[in-house]
């Protein structure tokens, strides 16, 4: 299908050329069959072409794919994880945030788990209504009554990131979203069931962090996850919004990055090129990592899950100290 | 009286020569401003001793002077009373970060100019005899902001207020996160909000007070969940500041946008406080919280853990 063909990225256009200079003598080839050489030339050019570029991407280049607005987003995993997945809405409290979606989902006939996930929109409508993939403090609110409600029934709980942050809005403010943030982070550290997070996209800061205290936290291999946007840090620390990609550097945001900080447990790999070039495949291979690893959580008794989590977070911090 | 009148005139004349032989000296810029300070709201010119016997808040207008961490600590806690831990303690620059200066050489030049280690003390003290764990942040090392050390120093006093089993009174004052530790962080929030649980479970008094300014990681983790929070007049905080909320989405916001007044008509915290009566209201309220009679089932024991167990089983 057409519209289903990946978007190119700045960093990708150079096979894009390649590419379309292979389809326009392709077409060629058939009044002019002694191109068949050059057009292997070609194919060999770019299949080479298209490694060393995607084995050499630069933070900046991440954090494009991880933005790319072909990325699955959490309906396209629940869609293909359990084609019968539940939603749930409403914080009860007034308001059903569309930016963060929260279902049912079984993994299989043994596996079944809460998912809460931060939803970004495909098209212009979308997108408004997911306020770009931004909760409201309603949203981190909606997700915590259902962190209760799998607390209670020993429901697993998957969470998925991606989300540029919280949303710096008047509304936001005078609904405290700091203190919903911060609810969340002290609730989810007392749950008694295992919880895994999985950044899919962009990890943005605390209103990322809102839905990820958990067990385990995995990132996919082109998702970027930083305390501040690049863009934000690099206005305030180099006082210039032209050194994003100086600032991308600077805080490691990257998956491998970040693995070895020691932050978080694994990353997920991703069909070459990003997830957007495969969805099904990613989200297999999102299904398979979480099996994984709910399975040795699902081992432990509900206290140890809750003392795992706590000790995670408590060993985080890199200092020395002085006598 | 033995000395005449021209005696006194003589003498007074030669005193005053004596004295004009050493002339004095005009005060210098600093010690005219160690001396005085101007009031930034009322203009007043306020006499500097007389400041800080009134807790740096201008008499005339009640404006709230910024104040640092020991400044602080010397108004709530009980004289000598406080003992501080995890003194000297150092970030120790993870990411190597470099933006236009190196972040291990912005700490030492802020640690040289604030004369602290980092952005928080920690100790015990008492609050008119009461005991209590308390942690001031200071805004003047790194605008406060929360690394390493700062998630690192609080965690430590929480699960010191729950070792001793004592309530816990955090001052904060912050800019957020500190960006040149990147995702290390923002996992302090989650470090500082998980041993909070614990605080939590162990049924102790957490007591936050918000002061000037206060934003982003801090008050999106522990400075939000105290069970009692108290905003002090002057301070103005939320999560996403006033200028980025402006830039970003271009809304208009009211005059009186995220000031301790604002919080208090939106329910974000219990009460709004001249800083003339934190002292006395913490030490009231630690007061009303012990419990009349020691119930064993409650987890107020006097000796060692709480019995937190069959309060939190399913």
């Amino acid at each position: 299908m057409a519209e289903n063909k990946p978007i190119p990225l700045e960093f990708e256009k150079p096979l894009e050329v390649l590419s379309e200079q292979i389809t326009r003598l392709e077409q060629q080839l058939v009044s002019h069959p002694e191109l068949e050489a050059d057009i292997e030339k070609l194919q060999e050019q770019y299949s080479k072409l298209k490694k060393s570029l995607y084995s050499n991407l630069k933070s900046i280049d991440h954090l494009a794919i991880a933005r790319h607005p072909q990325r699955p987003y959490t309906r396209d995993y629940l869609e293909r994880w359990d084609p019968n997945w539940l939603e749930l809405h409403g914080d009860r409290k007034g308001s059903d945030d569309q930016a963060m979606v929260c279902g049912l989902v079984r993994f299989d006939d043994e596996l079944r788990c809460l998912v809460v996930g931060t939803q970004k929109g495909r098209d212009l409508r979308a997108k408004q209504r997911c306020n770009f993939g931004m909760p409201q403090p309603e949203g981190y609110r909606k997700a915590l009554r259902l962190f209760h409600h799998a607390e209670k029934f020993g429901i697993p709980i998957v969470t998925l990131i991606d989300t540029p942050g919280a949303y710096p809005g008047l509304e936001a403010e005078e609904h405290n979203q700091a203190q919903a943030i911060a609810v969340n982070l002290l609730e989810l550290s007392g749950l008694t069931v295992p919880v895994i997070s999985v950044v899919t996209g962009e990890g943005g800061s605390g209103g990322a962090l809102a839905i990820g205290v958990t067990n385990r936290i995995l990132m996919l291999e082109h998702s970027v996850y930083s305390v501040i946007s690049p863009e934000g840090c690099a206005s305030i620390l180099w006082r210039s919004s032209e050194k994003v990609l100086e600032a991308a550097e600077a805080m490691r945001i990257t998956a491998r990055e970040i693995l070895a900080l020691g932050v978080i447990d694994g990353v997920i790999e991703e069909p070459l090129g990003g997830a957007h070039h495969d969805m099904d495949m990613a989200a297999a291979n999102v299904k398979a990592a979480l099996t994984r690893e709910l399975k040795s959580l699902l081992a432990l008794s509900p206290a140890e899950i809750r003392k795992d989590r706590q000790n995670k977070y408590r060993k985080i911090g890199a200092f020395v100290e002085a006598n | 009286m033995a000395m005449d009148l021209k005696d006194w005139f003589s003498n007074r004349r030669k005193r005053r020569e004596r004295e004009n032989l050493v002339p004095k000296q005009p005060l210098s810029n600093e010690e005219y401003c160690a001396l005085w300070k101007q009031c930034f709201q009322c203009r007043e010119m306020l006499y500097a001793r007389d400041l800080r016997h009134n807790l740096h808040v201008c008499p005339k207008c009640q404006y709230h002077f910024r104040i640092g961490a020991e400044e602080r600590i010397e108004q709530i806690a009980d004289p000598d009373s406080f003992v501080e831990i995890d003194q000297k303690m150092d970030s120790a620059d993870p990411l190597e970060f470099v933006d236009t200066d190196a972040y291990s050489k912005r700490q030492k030049q802020a640690q040289k100019k604030s004369g602290l280690y980092e952005a928080v003390l920690t100790g015990t003290c008492r609050i008119n005899g009461h005991d209590a764990a308390l942690g001031v942040m200071d805004f003047a090392f790194f605008g406060g902001s929360m690394g390493s050390v700062v998630g690192e120093k609080v965690t430590r006093l929480i699960e010191k207020a729950i070792e001793e089993h004592i309530p816990l009174i955090i001052v904060s004052s912050s800019g957020g996160a500190r960006m040149q530790e990147g995702i290390l962080s923002l996992m302090q929030l989650a470090k500082t909000s998980s041993a909070l649980k614990d605080l939590s479970d162990a049924g102790l008094l957490y007591i936050s007070i918000l002061s000037e300014p206060t934003f982003g990681g801090v008050t999106a983790s522990f400075a939000m969940l105290g069970d009692i929070i108290i905003a002090e007049r002057g301070a103005r905080v939320g999560f996403a500041g006033r200028r980025v909320i402006e830039q970003t989405i271009r809304q208009k916001l009211p005059a009186d946008f995220q000031t301790a007044e604002y919080l208090l008509k939106h329910g974000q915290v219990d009460m709004v406080l001249d800083r003339l009566q934190i002292k006395e209201t913490l030490a009231n309220m630690i007061q009303f919280h012990q419990p009349l009679v020691e119930d064993p089932n409650r987890a107020f024991s006097k000796n060692g853990r709480s019995k937190v167990g069959s309060r939190t089983k399913k």
